[in-house]
């Protein structure tokens, strides 16, 4: 018997894929407990219809191709994807959306490219833009707040009619969000001034009590789940802290020059989908370079995206457009910014070698 | 007979412009929203294809291979051009439709493909065929991924097929769901690359099938000679 040992270094692998994906469940669940509790019975079904159709998407994907469908299923990929396209979707959307993404997400952006690890783009992030590009009314639907078990939130048979047949009065429980608002009363030559008083509390907003979609409202959870994930080494910083300090930056400067115009930093920090994008889409491992210095690129990159579409762009929020825009530019930034060969300089020649003190007695 | 057979069904199916060759992409994605704009575009490229083919294989001997390229270039931009006036002076109203896809049949890149691979090497009557083929096997799938593109954006069928075709071809308009609010990135960009894609996929798959069920029936013609043998 032949026990060649191949050379060191030798490491071990703890990360499994379940493992990775169970924490990243974990660490969104409060977001989408949040939002869960926040839209009522409407998100929860349309929660389940998302997770479903994704897993049955996968399940029929791996079996046309022919590869095990057990061990790939239940390793949380599919699921995961399911639960973060849903907290992306807004609350009381009907349910062919649910299904419509799931297919999206898990057939066109993740299977046909080879499955998990080969997609080119974020699943969930691109079926999401497939969807607001497809179905611009049912994806920007805002639901005001309508907590569970309170005298406004719909019952449980109330709320299968709403996901399975839509809503009834959709301006009686609907709004803008406060990043469409804005940018509606901006171009009908309104100041940030005489816009924002009656519109944004900022304490409130923190908190998550708006509309949005199911996980974006409480940014504080999603920062939560972020730093959490952080502490436990599945992400790097590098992404989510360029990004938002990209977006902070932007903000900040172009506040400074003209208050009436730009909203401030803050407004842009704590609305819309900026902390579940960028410590849950924009960390993605597949879809996201693999240097430090490439992540920081690419989380500027996102971040930057996100004000100008946000500001100038033809929605008012542009996180999802954001990431999906950078994992194209993914393979580019990896081309350009390598690490450096272990044992040689950045130029690619070999280090000196550093020559033992004479005298030591060692053999050359 | 039978070699004409072979080229008709390779331009057809075999050696289809689209799902084999993967050339003329650019007109495809462009007008294939509908089926009829697909219909349309496929038999404006079948004439040119037709009339192109035969020109240069009759020319085949007057053209020196130095300068051949620039030489099909002029001839398949002057058969264009032609089109282009003959639908507008004749069929006026055909034109009003058709008008911003037939000057598209030049920078077509199957038409230059097939004068320079197969017309410039063969005799009038099999370009002919070859020109005819290709351009219906073009035709085919103009209309099966604009067939599939329309279904999905906006639940109809042939929409409007009565303006290119004349009022008896009325009947081919159908709505599929009447009440449909549209699939918008079917009818975008992406939606053509997708269907494309699924349809390759599709045609690759059948072609696997068949090449399996050949070999399998040439490995074991007689499965009990087979082991008659190997005892």
């Amino acid at each position: 018997m032949n026990l060649h040992l191949p050379s060191a270094p030798h490491t071990h692998a703890p990360d499994s894929v379940p493992r990775i994906m169970g924490l990243v469940l974990l660490a969104v669940a409060p977001t989408a407990l949040y939002g869960l509790i926040l839209f009522g019975w409407p998100a929860l079904n349309l929660l389940l219809v998302t997770v479903l159709a994704c897993l049955i998407c996968e399940a029929a994907c791996l079996s046309i191709a022919g590869r095990p469908v057990k061990p790939s299923l239940w390793d949380g990929s599919a699921l995961l994807t399911g639960v973060l396209l849903a907290v992306s979707l807004p609350p009381w959307a009907p349910w062919w959306i649910g299904v419509l993404g799931g297919f999206f997400a898990i057939v066109i952006s993740k299977q046909v490219f080879g499955g998990i690890g080969q997609n080119l783009f974020n699943p969930a992030m691109l079926a999401r833009v497939a969807l607001l590009v497809s179905f611009p009314v049912e994806m920007t639907t805002w639901i005001h707040p309508h907590p569970l078990f309170s005298s406004a939130a719909p019952g449980l048979l109330d709320s299968l009619a709403i996901t399975f047949s839509g809503i009834s009065d959709v301006d009686g429980v609907s709004g803008a969000t406060i990043l469409g608002h804005v940018r509606t009363q901006l171009g009908m030559n309104q100041t940030l001034g005489q816009i924002l008083p009656e519109h944004y509390q900022s304490g409130i907003a923190a908190l998550g009590w708006t509309g949005g979609s199911i996980g974006e409202t409480a940014e504080w959870l999603a920062l939560g789940g972020g730093v959490w994930l952080l502490w436990r080494r599945v992400i790097t910083w590098q992404i989510p802290v360029a990004m938002i300090a990209t977006v902070a930056v932007l903000a900040g400067g172009f506040h400074l020059l003209n208050p009436d115009r730009f909203a401030d930093p803050g407004l842009h920090l704590l609305s819309g989908g900026l902390m579940l994008g960028a410590f849950f889409f924009a960390t993605d491992p597949v879809t996201s370079p693999t240097t430090p210095i490439g992540q920081l690129v690419f989380g500027a990159g996102c971040g930057a995206l996100v004000y100008i579409i946000r500001t100038w762009g033809g929605y008012p929020e542009g996180v999802a457009f954001a990431i999906v825009l950078m994992n194209a530019a993914t393979p580019l930034i990896d081309h350009y910014i390598r690490p450096r060969i272990y044992g040689r300089t950045w130029g690619g020649q070999s280090r000196p070698v550093k020559r033992p003190p004479a005298g030591s007695g060692e053999a050359p | 007979m039978n070699q004409y057979r072979g080229i008709f069904t390779e331009g057809l199916w075999g050696n289809n412009v689209v799902f084999t060759q993967m050339l003329a992409l650019c007109p495809l994605m462009a007008v294939t929203t509908t089926a009829t704009n697909g219909l349309g575009m496929g038999l404006a490229t079948t004439g040119v294809l037709l009339a192109s083919n035969m020109l240069i294989a009759g020319c085949r001997n007057f053209i020196t291979p130095d300068v051949r390229i620039p030489v099909f270039v002029l001839l398949i931009a002057s058969l264009v051009t032609l089109a282009d006036m003959a639908i507008n002076a004749w069929l006026h109203e055909l034109y009003k439709v058709l008008g911003l896809f037939i000057p598209l049949i030049v920078v077509n890149c199957a038409v230059l493909g097939r004068a320079e691979a197969f017309a410039s090497k063969q005799p009038v009557q099999a370009a002919a065929v070859d020109g005819l083929a290709m351009g219906l096997g073009y035709t085919l799938a103009l209309i099966l991924i604009g067939g599939c593109r329309e279904i999905l954006g906006s639940a109809t069928l042939f929409a409007h097929a009565s303006l290119l075709l004349g009022d008896s071809f009325a009947f081919l308009e159908t709505t599929l769901i009447p009440q449909y609010k549209g699939f918008l990135l079917m009818l975008l960009p992406p939606g053509g690359f997708l269907v494309l894609g699924f349809l390759l996929a599709g045609k690759r798959a059948l072609e696997r099938r068949a090449q399996q069920r050949k070999t399998r029936l040439a490995m074991n013609p007689n499965p009990a000679a087979g082991q008659t043998a190997a005892l």
